[in-house]
């Protein structure tokens, strides 16, 4: 069967609609069938509408996406009430630890990633995994510090990453790559971005999956909760009011 | 008798504005597999270029088998090549020459 491939992170200028054109047409070109694009919180809903119609035009599919940034897990928690059932996808950047613990557990949490150049706040440790296995929340990793960085930093990072992967993988924590770019020179093919996973040694296998079942499924899974008709895991309602037959 | 070496034929596109020489093409992809695998990861690729075409930015490079997902590491982290900002993207991969064509034609 077909992989559908998708790629999460993209990060263009959203004030340049000509560079946001540009690059759904490249993903689209490169053979993604899913996007994703961080928006910001007050983001009309015109200008989402506008971002899909874009993407119809350029033949992809568009999820729209939030990064929170919160300081303490308090304000993780408020914006996780006032914004899950606005958004298909949440990334949470967890700067502290206990940011990323909460961030972790939380079941309303799609996405954790952590800053790829500060190495003492990349928090993804075991207890993180253990929380993270128990909920719903992904690793995402970003590939654009590996193509942009170079030297002890590079190897720094995929050291980091090595250890990161490991103990997702230990844990069953779906990971999911992205490119996290804001330029088309540096989008690459998703068959690309899963030889890159290489070099912190997700196999072939793994590292497809990460660029295509595991963020599917994430968009499936929550544009079946944001469906009016979703009641719980398992229920929706079929018929309503006039609609229903008398027992 | 030993078998002979299996190989892996990569069609690559060259995504920039700017026009590379062979030699700056090959250079860029050799200094990618050396930064990243290192001299002794370098010598087990068997890269070699078999074809360049400057105007279309095309190229078609060979390789061990075994070192595919190697070469197509190193060139997808490649970003520039002489100092000017490109991206070169894996089209297609075959076992040989022939088919690498049918393939492209058929894409």
């Amino acid at each position: 069967m077909k992989r559908t491939f998708a790629d999460l992170h993209l990060r263009p200028n959203l004030k340049d609609s000509e560079q946001v054109r540009r690059m759904m047409r490249k993903a689209s070109e490169l053979g993604y069938r899913l996007i994703s694009i961080p928006l910001p919180t007050n983001l009309p809903e015109e200008k989402i509408q506008q971002l899909r119609n874009m993407c119809k035009e350029a033949k992809v599919d568009f999820a729209s996406r939030i990064d929170l940034k919160p300081q303490t897990s308090r304000e993780l928690i408020h914006s996780l009430r006032r914004l899950r059932r606005k958004f298909e996808i949440i990334a949470v950047a967890c700067k502290s630890k206990p940011v990323a613990r909460q961030a972790a557990k939380d079941r309303r949490v799609d996405l954790l990633s952590f800053p790829s150049l500060d190495f003492r706040r990349r928090f993804f440790d075991k207890a993180e995994g253990e929380l993270a296995s128990k909920s719903l929340a992904s690793l995402e990793i970003d590939i654009k510090p590996l193509l942009t960085l170079e030297g002890p930093t590079r190897i720094r990072l995929l050291s980091s990453l090595r250890k990161e992967v490991a103990v997702a993988q230990s844990f069953h924590i779906p990971i999911i790559l992205s490119s996290g770019v804001s330029s088309e020179l540096l989008m690459r093919m998703p068959r690309e971005l899963a030889a890159l996973a290489s070099l912190f040694d997700v196999n072939r296998t793994s590292a497809l999956e990460a660029v295509s079942k595991n963020p599917v499924a994430i968009v499936k899974r929550n544009r079946g909760k944001l469906d009016p008709r979703f009641v719980a895991p398992g229920i929706r309602v079929v018929r309503r009011g006039n609609d229903c037959r008398k027992a | 008798m030993p078998k002979g070496v299996r190989r892996r034929y990569l069609a690559l596109k060259i995504d920039s504005e700017e026009v590379f020489s062979s030699r700056e093409f090959m250079n860029a992809v050799w200094n990618s597999v050396l930064k990243l695998y290192g001299e002794y990861g370098a010598s087990q690729t068997g890269l070699a270029l078999i074809d360049y075409d400057e105007e279309k930015r095309f190229a078609v490079v060979r390789c061990v088998h075994k070192a595919v997902v190697t070469v197509r590491t190193a060139v997808a982290s490649m970003t520039e090549i002489g100092g000017k900002p490109v991206a070169v993207h894996v089209l297609k991969v075959s076992g040989t020459l022939k088919a690498l064509h049918n393939k492209l034609g058929s894409a």
